[in-house]
């Protein structure tokens, strides 16, 4: 009672120190605990004993993944290397091996100057892309999949078989007849044609549903609408938060789709000036090939690797949400 | 209608949502109705309109007419389009288990808590997937080239006659290209179902005696038949639609070794728009699109049977 009551003089200042002093604390428990843990790791280690929630370090088991690890990392270092050679040393120096000139901010420039900056357009025409298309079917796929998951509707299941099924239909088997389609309606060569079959991801819609279904309490949802909100209400304020991570993951993957199509812009685009990146990279490749065209190797290695660079550092920096997103999609199997 | 809602009323009484359980509710289709007005817009419409095609022809004099099944009994009869399925089918007997059982024992090596640095392997291995087709077959394409690529200096280098672009080993370096791009991807869906086990599982079956090797045979591997399933379906969708990589190389190639036949999906793409037989083309899609279908089902009915044992 009395210290109660001492307690309740403390000046803010006071509370605030202690609770300085209370976190210091808590900080140095378990920077100790840390280390109580790995001299545990070590001892185990050493006697042999196993566990699963404490394992031996494998050396050997490492050296094993290092080597797949290489062979996947090796093409980037190459990209990496041969990006900073010009045309010449491209040709004629080890390809593992720098070139006599360190080129990379020359053919940077001119990637970005060749042919008058359509590099620049073509860019842009990505990110359009991206944005309408890849953000769009974000969005369908997480409304969609909240309604599959949340709520039981008339056609609800033959929706869902519908969309599995189209998941195995061959791309082409959809190309051909999609590029006839909007060549009817006039809607080829414009960046509608390479928006419009972007806003569907049945993947994406698949992963939304998953996830919904585990991550939004139904309680939580019929409590928001007993307090009166309605059922737009309810979604952007209740469920929309609560799947964050299952829209990174969902995003990250139709960016990733949308970004390196390369099929569906080579059918439905003729006009270099809407071509995404993927079509004139490989415009600029075929130009060593064709009659009196110039090779071009340095521009096209290092136009691919400004290409890959937005999607590797956004895997790279979003790490921790997809990974996370996708494991609790995978529950449901 | 409301007489049922009546009747039903009141023995729902202490039921505190305020819906009524006998009347239909439509609420989801506020939110899926986007997602079902486009997928009509780019799936089902030109589904159906590639079944429609595929019963016409057109020809020089007379326009466009009805030929019925002929296109399909054309294609029947056609080396070029077998030729090519043959193609498909042998890459993906070979590429598709290699793949897949790279990206589990991968799964299960990092999953195992075992490896130093299993954050940065697990990112390094998945990386190749953000590359677009284009740029990772541009990649292999040069590092492949015996003129000026990798292979060719390796070549000046040890004296040795190198060349993974003849027509002999053509279709195992597109496979390699395939398995760099999508086996980090495979593993991640492993990965991510190993990671559903709870780990009293572990402890439990330690307890118990399990050595580590019995627990991954045990609780690990069946776990990963399911997305097993998954993963296999998906992989022979892809190489079937096998496209990007042999047509990106197509001129990178010495020679004519990759046809404009190469694999069902160049062929069509060839047929429709170089060659002005939309129609035909259409009639190959449906083909391929039936055939895919058919053995996705046929493996997914194995491994399920298999997981009845």
């Amino acid at each position: 009672m009395k210290s109660e009551a001492s307690l309740k003089r403390l000046s803010a200042s006071e509370l605030r120190a202690q609770e300085r002093a209370a976190k210091k604390a808590e900080k140095t428990r378990q920077r100790r605990v840390a280390h109580d843990e790995a001299d545990e790791r070590k001892r185990s280690a050493r006697n042999g004993f196993s566990n699963p929630d404490n394992p031996r370090r494998s050396w050997p088991l490492t050296f094993v993944v290092a080597i797949f690890a290489v062979y996947c990392l090796f093409p980037f270092v190459y990209l990496l290397i041969n990006a900073t050679k010009t045309q010449g040393d491209f040709t004629s120096t080890f390809g593992l091996g720098f070139g006599h000139t360190f080129a990379l901010w020359d053919n940077l420039q001119e990637v970005f100057t060749y042919q008058d900056g359509i590099f620049g357009r073509w860019l842009l025409n990505t990110l359009l892309y991206v944005v309408v298309g890849a953000g769009g079917a974000t969005l369908l796929a997480i409304m969609g999949g909240y309604a599959l998951a949340k709520f039981r509707f008339p056609g609800r299941k033959a929706v869902f078989a519908v969309v599995i099924g189209a998941i195995s239909v061959p791309g082409i088997a959809l190309a051909v007849p999609q590029f006839l389609l909007f060549a009817k309606l006039g809607l080829t060569n414009t960046p509608w044609a390479m928006i419009l079959p972007s806003l569907i991801s049945p993947f994406g819609l698949y992963l939304m549903w998953i996830f919904s279904e585990q991550a939004v309490p139904t309680e939580l949802m019929e409590a928001a609408r007993v307090d009166g909100a309605g059922e737009m209400r309810t979604f952007f304020t209740i469920a929309l938060p609560l799947l964050a991570p299952g829209i990174v993951t969902t995003a990250l993957f139709t960016i990733v789709a949308t970004w390196n199509n390369y099929f569906l812009p080579l059918i439905m685009l003729k006009d270099a000036d809407w071509y995404p990146l993927t079509i004139g990279l490989n415009q600029w490749k075929d130009q060593a090939s064709t009659a009196g065209g110039q090779a071009i190797q340095n521009l096209v290695i290092t136009g691919s690797l400004v290409t890959i660079v937005p999607l590797v550092i956004a895997f790279l920096l979003l790490q921790k949400y997809w990974q996370s997103g996708l494991a609790a999609g995978a529950v449901k199997e | 209608m409301s007489a049922v809602e009546i009747s039903a009323g009141p023995s729902h009484d202490t039921d505190s949502v305020p819906v009524n359980r006998h009347r239909v509710d439509w609420r989801g289709w506020k939110f899926l109705w986007p997602f079902v007005v486009v997928f009509l817009f780019v799936f089902i419409v030109p589904i159906v309109y590639a079944i429609y095609l595929s019963f016409f022809q057109t020809r020089m004099i007379g326009g466009t007419v009805f030929v019925g099944v002929q296109n399909y009994l054309r294609l029947f009869r056609d080396g070029q389009f077998w030729g090519s399925v043959w193609r498909v089918t042998l890459f993906t007997i070979v590429q598709v288990p290699i793949m897949l059982a790279l990206s589990a024992l991968l799964a299960l090596a990092l999953d195992s808590m075992r490896l130093h640095g299993t954050r940065f392997f697990r990112i390094s291995t998945f990386l190749p997937y953000a590359v677009p087709a284009v740029v990772s077959t541009l990649i292999w394409g040069f590092m492949y080239g015996a003129k000026y690529g990798l292979v060719g200096s390796l070549n000046g280098w040890l004296g040795t006659h190198l060349d993974v672009l003849q027509p002999s080993v053509l279709l195992a370096a597109i496979g390699n290209i395939v398995t760099w791009e999508f086996t980090g991807y495979n593993m991640l869906i492993f990965y991510s179902s190993l990671s559903t086990i709870p780990h009293s599982l572990y402890e439990a079956a330690s307890i118990d005696g399990a050595s580590e090797w019995q627990i991954v045979r045990r609780i690990k591997m069946p776990e990963l038949k399911g997305s097993l399933a998954i993963t296999v379906i998906f992989s022979i969708i892809g190489s079937f639609q096998l496209f990007n990589e042999p047509s990106i190389m197509q001129n990178m190639v010495p020679g004519n070794t990759i046809t404009t036949y190469y694999t069902p999906n160049m062929y069509a793409y060839n047929l429709s728009f170089t060659g002005g037989q939309s129609n035909y083309a259409a009639a190959l899609a449906i083909v391929m699109a039936v055939i895919t279908m058919a053995v996705a089902y046929a493996v997914q009915l194995n491994s399920m049977k298999e997981q009845m044992k």
